[in-house]
């Protein structure tokens, strides 16, 4: 009794200062959908825990980190293999970023199969489509950072598709290296990427579409929806705090538990130090993530016609990810009717290929 | 002035058709077989590149359409260039230092000088047009230079080149010389790093024997051969006492242990007092043969110590543990048993103990660290297991709480009230 009451007291004190009542009040009255898909909402929540993952292993590497060319390898060695759970941190931090793509790649197919872009969630798929982006840019400019040999090489490869692209390619390839090659100038701009600005437009756009999903609540299935209107029921609800909250806390245990799995029995590979003059090592390929792009790429021969064919590949992708960042507003006929079946088969489509591709770029 | 401009552009013209003009190819590539085969192979030739044309060797006019006027003795026709005059005729341009210079200017010009040293230039001056000259190593229209991968001479198809002549027993046997060469140095340490490893500075043919100056060398100049490459072994062989003991034997040193052309990998076995190479000299029980035998003995054992160590560190690697500084040490003891391999030439076994011991402390040193990764490794798991334990017991605990949290709710709301209320709690 004596500790509730001292409980209620701080709360008291802290609502006096810093206004609680209303956050209160509305997760108080705030509701999740409660139907048979209500699993996919959880990974959403789990892409947004290790995200936290990596901003707080991330700080605890820069402790130690050394964005040069001449001592990244070797302050990654030190971290590994001399400082106290170094190695513990450094590969969740790989394993998180890795376990973050898959989750934030589940969390979008769930929202494409559970139509929860449509109207008036346009802005809030947007706004998870530039987060998915970021996560990959996240990936691309950390990959570098240990400047290994794999993460040298598939970094040159991944600034020569830029290179490649009409027009902007030249410079946004000089951008990205800081010269005319990968070297001491590319590793310190990725690392300012990393560390300061992907993260500070992550948060606040982070911040954006939480804030869209408050405005507009937990989109209900398209399919339950039309169920409940049959029926002339309401869909029903569960709370969000405690109810939600707790379950979804179990399950960002269990993805901790993961990442301790992963950690300690596949250790994230230091490999070798990467050395510029060196001729690239035979296989090299990119993150899983970039596969599919990559391998696609690889099966264009070089001309299709007067054209190269890189060129036509990159604006193949250009085009197909305008499509799809643009899915709620093709999503939905002139007469206001979801074209259910073509979102769907277009969801599906893109798994198969990417599936496809990225299994046939690893294993050939 | 217009007649004066129109003479000089005829005449210029005339001059640029009758310089391009070469009968030799217009007439040997209408030919058919052995006739047109000069023409053809001559497009990949070297001097060809170069502008150099059939008549700069064979001589003739190549401008004379007739083919009594182009091969005409009077205009300096050579004809087929006979195996006796084939050095000479190279050695025109060869041996011009001047002339050389303009094509490379690093080419030796000593070919002939060398060839005439060589047993095949002696023989071909003793008039015995058998022996080889510079087309059997080079080709004879489509020579290339000998950095290009078809020449035969590049270094990857030398031992072949050489073989033609050195396999052929009935040639051989008029020289009383092996015909087994080829085989015997297919087996050695050098022709699989040459042919295997693709390691085009590995010795070949010409390394031990020289090139145009091509002859085996004597027993006293052996170890200076192999010491180009082997430094450190020849210096030490100089100093042992095996050098006057093979010197006064008339045996070549390195020859008497490893064999001329089946260099095989040397590996302890080779100093087993009794089944090694030592023992055909050596009794187990003599000085030597107990050198032999602890020297075989220390080897040995650094090399089953780094054998050791290194499954240790490549398990701890292979775990995922961060082990490269014992690795790198790891190389440190490999290099210290080469030193030791080396050292075998002083045939004393301090000499060998010396690097051993090194070697050996060293590999206690990354023993010890690759133990310490895997007793690491273990430690970790035990960790995960408790971590997994707690995550576990977590999770539990918050869905009791939440179950028995739902289910007092329930029970505090009146049955059919969570039909669309808005607030089902679910469970």
């Amino acid at each position: 009794m004596e500790v509730k009451a001292r409980i209620s007291a701080a709360g008291q004190w802290l609502d006096e200062r810093l206004g609680l009542g209303p956050v209160r009040e509305f997760l108080a009255h705030k509701t999740v959908p409660k139907h048979s898909a209500t699993v996919w909402y959880y990974f959403g929540g789990i892409t947004l825990f290790l995200f936290g993952v990596q901003v707080a292993t991330g700080m605890l590497l820069l402790l130690y980190y050394r964005p040069t060319s001449t001592e990244a390898y070797e302050s990654v060695q030190f971290i590994v293999a001399e400082v106290q759970f170094g190695w513990l941190i450094r590969s969740i931090h790989s394993w998180a970023a890795n376990l973050m793509m898959l989750t934030a790649f589940i969390h979008m197919f769930s929202v494409v199969f559970l139509h929860a872009y449509r109207r008036p969630r346009e802005v809030t798929w947007l706004s998870g489509i530039a987060l998915l982006g970021l996560t990959m840019a996240f990936g691309f400019s950390g990959y570098l950072l240990p400047w290994n040999t794999t993460s040298f090489f598939a970094t040159r490869i991944g600034t020569d598709m830029a290179a490649s692209m009409p027009v902007l390619g030249e410079a946004l390839a000089r951008f990205l290296r800081g010269g005319d090659d990968i070297g001491g100038a590319t590793l310190t701009r990725f690392f300012g990427f990393h560390v300061a600005i992907l993260p500070g437009i992550t948060t606040a756009l982070i911040l954006v579409h939480l804030a869209l999903v408050q405005r507009h609540g937990i989109s209900t299935p398209l399919r339950v929806e039309r169920q409940h209107q049959g029926a002339g029921a309401q869909v029903s609800q569960i709370p969000f705090a405690p109810n939600f909250l707790v379950r979804e806390l179990m399950a960002w245990y269990g993805t901790l538990g993961v990442l301790g799995c992963l950690a300690a029995f596949f250790p994230w590979e230091l490999g070798d130090k990467a050395d510029p003059f060196a001729p690239a090592p035979a296989g090299i390929r990119p993150e899983w993530y970039f596969l599919a792009p990559f391998y696609t790429l690889k099966l264009i021969p070089s001309h299709v016609w007067v054209i190269e064919g890189q060129v036509i590949g990159l604006l193949g992708f250009g085009l197909l990810a305008a499509w799809w960042v643009m899915l709620p507003f093709w999503a939905t006929a002139r007469d206001g009717v979801l074209r259910v079946r073509l979102v769907t088969g277009a969801g599906v489509a893109l798994i198969a290929y990417v599936a496809t591709f990225s299994f046939l770029g690893y294993t050939r | 002035m217009k007649t004066i401009i129109v003479a000089s552009g005829l005449a210029l013209l005339m001059s640029i058709c009758l310089a391009a003009k070469d009968s030799c190819v217009t007439c040997h590539q209408a030919l058919e077989g052995v006739q047109s085969d000069p023409v053809r192979k001559y497009a990949s030739d070297i001097h060809k590149r170069h502008g150099f044309s059939c008549a700069d060797c064979h001589g003739g006019d190549p401008q004379r359409d007739e083919a009594e006027a182009a091969m005409s003795p009077a205009r300096g026709f050579r004809g087929k260039i006979s195996r006796m005059a084939v050095p000479q005729l190279c050695a025109r341009c060869h041996s011009d230092a001047r002339l050389m210079h303009k094509y490379n200017p690093r080419q030796r010009v000593d070919q002939l000088a060398q060839y005439l040293t060589s047993n095949h230039g002696k023989r071909l001056a003793a008039g015995d047009t058998a022996v080889a000259n510079c087309v059997d190593c080079h080709g004879i229209h489509d020579i290339r230079t000998t950095k290009d991968p078809l020449s035969p001479a590049h270094p990857l198809r030398l031992p072949e080149t050489c073989a033609r002549c050195h396999s052929d027993k009935a040639r051989m046997e008029k020289y009383k010389l092996s015909a087994t060469v080829l085989a015997d140095y297919q087996m050695s340490v050098h022709w699989k790093a040459l042919a295997v490893r693709g390691d085009l500075s590995a010795p070949s043919c010409a390394s031990c024997h020289g090139n145009h100056g091509a002859a085996p060398p004597h027993v006293g100049e052996v170890a200076a051969v192999c010491g180009t490459c082997h430094v450190m072994m020849e210096d030490l062989y100089r100093g042992s006492p095996h050098k006057p003991i093979f010197d006064g034997m008339g045996v070549a040193g390195c020859v008497a242990c490893h064999e001329n052309h089946a260099v095989m990998h040397p590996t302890p076995k080779l100093l087993n007092s009794e089944s090694g190479i030592c023992a055909t000299c050596h009794d187990a029980e003599s000085v030597g043969g107990r050198t032999a035998g602890s020297m075989a003995k220390l080897i040995g054992e650094l090399s089953s110590e780094i054998d050791r160590s290194g499954a240790i560190l490549d398990r701890a690697r292979r775990s995922g543990m961060e082990v490269s500084p014992a690795l790198l040490r790891q190389i440190e003891a490999q290099e210290q048993l080469v030193k030791a391999r080396v050292a075998v030439h002083a045939f004393r076994v301090d000499a060998v103990g010396a690097p051993v011991k090194e070697g050996l402390r060293i590999t206690r040193e990354t023993n010890a660290a690759g133990l310490a990764a895997l007793e690491e490794l273990g430690r970790r798991r035990t960790g995960l297991l408790f971590s997994l334990a707690a995550i576990g017991l977590t999770i539990l605990g918050l869905w009791l709480w939440i179950r028995n949290f739902e289910r007092k709710k329930r029970s505090l709301t009146a049955p059919g009230a969570n039909s669309g209320s808005g607030d089902d709690l679910g469970g």
